[in-house]
């Protein structure tokens, strides 16, 4: 064997063992590469980014566009100007899963064993997965664009719409850690799956996303108009398309920074506790 | 820097010391005050049944989960104290193959090099050095979920040793192996233990710990039985076990009060198990072998069958604790209830 010619391992830390940032960084990336590694090994897992948006998008405005879009008054044209935002933001909710079930996964594979055994900052193992989710939402937030245009929406102005995927993706990335608290605390990736169906759900539908909650019941009004998701979608459709924005746009950054700030610490705190 | 700079004298200190070591899920004690000691630069084998303990031990001296109450340092780290800086020298390979399977076998170890801050170029010629050793070149770019069961245990331990750890922890690392890959791992483990690694190894399989420790801790419920030198707990288990079925089972009994009353067998007494019709003599050596088929031979009786087997679990724990272990018979366990003392 080789070893005399080989460098013993920089040990970057200092004597408390604690990681500098560089160290976390060059961690972060190793796991990073690692979870591209695996789109490359296993291509379908990207299906649900790329395919979700064109099918989705297809699926409401030609079912649902007509006669959404009548009651508003625009039509079907109409329609796709009211629902883009939205599924922007529902985009960013389902995909958001992924770092759920990835790591109920890697639990599940014993190959979590292997990195908390290591001298790394587990922080970089949750980074990591986070960074390469808000990768593959971007990629499908794209995928939707490109559709959308298609299909006839128009884009007012270019800052609009890049504020409307930034906030959709600071939301997006405060759920995650209700998703990554899920992908830790239950035991196999299909219940993560499940659980968070029945959690984003209702809330994908019982919000102002696909239509207006004007003709809906009272009790689901009070309901879609506290739905974290509703501020989005009207926020991110003010940025997009115009009308009112600032109301929205702070209770939907309060959600985001609220839900961070309760869940992030659960969800580090299980995950350095499970055994 | 060379191997031997990071590795003292063998057996000159502790590697791995552990004190009153418990943990508790709710009610179950997983460990109930475990002691044990591994010195640098040698094998301890941790030889128990399923739930005797054994991986929360092992769970606990990584860092993986933290005990109830007790103290265990790892190369001089307290796990509790000092779980960042335990981390940079030991070296896991856990009961089920740690690795990751979607990615190919050189990635895998790339990626663990990367994670112990090895430069790009060290992290590479490392993953390359390790897949050769092991033997794993040709399997370089295919996903480990390729890999044949002894492939993914040997890429497992090839990620373990990455980091030159100075203590391994090998968690059952033949566990669902058939024989001849088993014997594989066990020649790469030997390898280990000849760089000068110290390791403790945990195992249902008495012949495992043989091969490979020089050391042996019993463990049942959670408890410490029994421990030493292999040599010695060998000699109170007796070794192996001589299996001979006269073809007249009325030789049976006999037979076995002879054997007793010849004394070749030392300590140990003979059985007979009524169920097969043979007689189970305790073997210490090969001399003892010898002069035992000469005095069955001398007797002029007729042998159906006769064999060797090594102990199983079961009568390890009766050898050296004076009871059966606590769980559940393991599947290659010999049907051991059916035998009867015969009284010296």
């Amino acid at each position: 064997m080789s070893a005399a010619t080989l460098p013993a391992p920089v040990k970057d830390v200092q004597d408390d063992g604690r990681i500098p940032l560089r160290g976390h960084l060059r961690h972060t990336g190793a796991l990073v590469r690692r979870n591209l590694l695996w789109i490359r090994q296993d291509p379908e897992s990207m299906a649900d980014a790329l395919l979700m948006p064109i099918i989705f998008t297809l699926l409401f405005v030609f079912v649902f566009g007509g006669s959404i879009g009548q009651a508003l008054g625009g039509g079907q044209d109409g329609y796709v100007q009211y629902v883009i935002p939205g599924m922007i933001a529902m985009m960013s909710m389902t995909l958001s899963q992924g770092v759920g079930t990835g790591f109920c996964q890697d639990f599940n594979s014993g190959v979590m064993d292997r990195f908390r055994s290591l001298p790394i900052g587990r922080g970089s193992v949750l980074f990591a997965k986070i960074s390469v989710e808000l990768i593959r939402m971007l990629l499908a937030t794209t995928v939707l664009m490109i559709v959308a245009v298609l299909v006839g929406f128009e884009i007012h102005h270019w800052v609009g719409l890049f504020a409307a995927v930034g906030l959709s993706t600071l939301f997006a990335s405060s759920i995650m850690w209700v998703f990554l608290t899920l992908g830790v605390i239950m035991k196999s990736a299909q219940s993560v799956q499940a659980m968070g169906f029945l959690v984003l759900f209702p809330l994908q539908f019982g919000s102002s996303i696909f239509a207006p909650p004007q003709s809906m019941p009272g009790w689901l009004q009070t309901f879609t108009d506290y739905n974290p998701l509703s501020t989005l979608a009207d926020a991110a459709r003010g940025l997009m398309v115009g009308g009112p924005v600032a109301h929205a746009l702070w209770v939907t950054i309060g959600w985001s920074v609220a839900i961070t700030a309760v869940m992030a610490p659960v969800a580090i705190h299980k995950f350095r506790t499970k055994s | 820097m060379t191997r031997i700079d990071n590795h003292p004298v063998p057996g000159a200190t502790s590697a791995v010391s552990v004190r009153g070591l418990v943990k508790h899920y709710g009610e179950t004690k997983a460990l109930d005050g475990v002691d044990l000691d591994v010195r640098e630069g040698t094998v301890l084998g941790v030889l128990g049944p399923n739930g005797a303990g054994k991986t929360t031990l092992v769970r606990i001296l990584s860092t993986l989960i933290q005990p109830t109450s007790g103290q265990a340092t790892v190369a001089g780290y307290d796990v509790l104290r000092q779980p960042r800086q335990l981390r940079r020298v030991i070296g896991l390979t856990g009961q089920y193959a740690s690795v990751d399977e979607k990615l190919p076998g050189w990635e895998n170890l790339y990626m663990i090099g990367r994670l112990l801050d090895l430069p790009r170029k060290d992290a590479r010629a490392r993953a390359d050095e390790l897949l050769e050793r092991f033997s794993l070149t040709d399997a370089a770019k295919r996903p480990a979920s390729t890999y044949s069961g002894g492939m993914r245990r040997r890429l497992d331990l090839a990620a373990s040793m990455i980091g030159r750890p100075l203590v391994l922890f090998l968690d059952e690392p033949t566990t669902g192996l058939d024989p001849r890959t088993r014997n594989e791992v066990w020649s790469e483990v030997k390898r280990m233990v000849g760089d000068g690694v110290t390791v403790l190894l945990t195992t249902q399989y008495m012949e495992e710990a043989e091969q490979l420790a020089s050391e042996l801790a019993v463990i049942d419920r959670g408890k410490v039985v029994a421990g030493g030198a292999i040599d010695e707990l060998k000699a109170k288990v007796g070794g192996r076990t001589l299996r001979i079925r006269p073809a007249d089972p009325l030789q049976l009994r006999p037979l076995a009060r002879d054997l007793d009353d010849l004394g070749i067998t030392g300590l140990a007494t003979t059985a007979v198990d009524t169920e097969t019709g043979s007689v189970l003599v305790p073997i210490l050596s090969d001399e003892q072998l010898t002069a035992v088929t000469g005095a069955v031979i001398a007797r002029g009786i007729t042998i159906a069958s006769i064999s060797t087997e090594l102990p199983s679990l079961d009568e390890v724990f009766l050898s050296l604790t004076g009871h059966r272990a606590s769980a559940a018979p393991q599947e290659d366990s010999t049907p051991t209830d059916t035998r009867e003392e015969v009284a010296v």
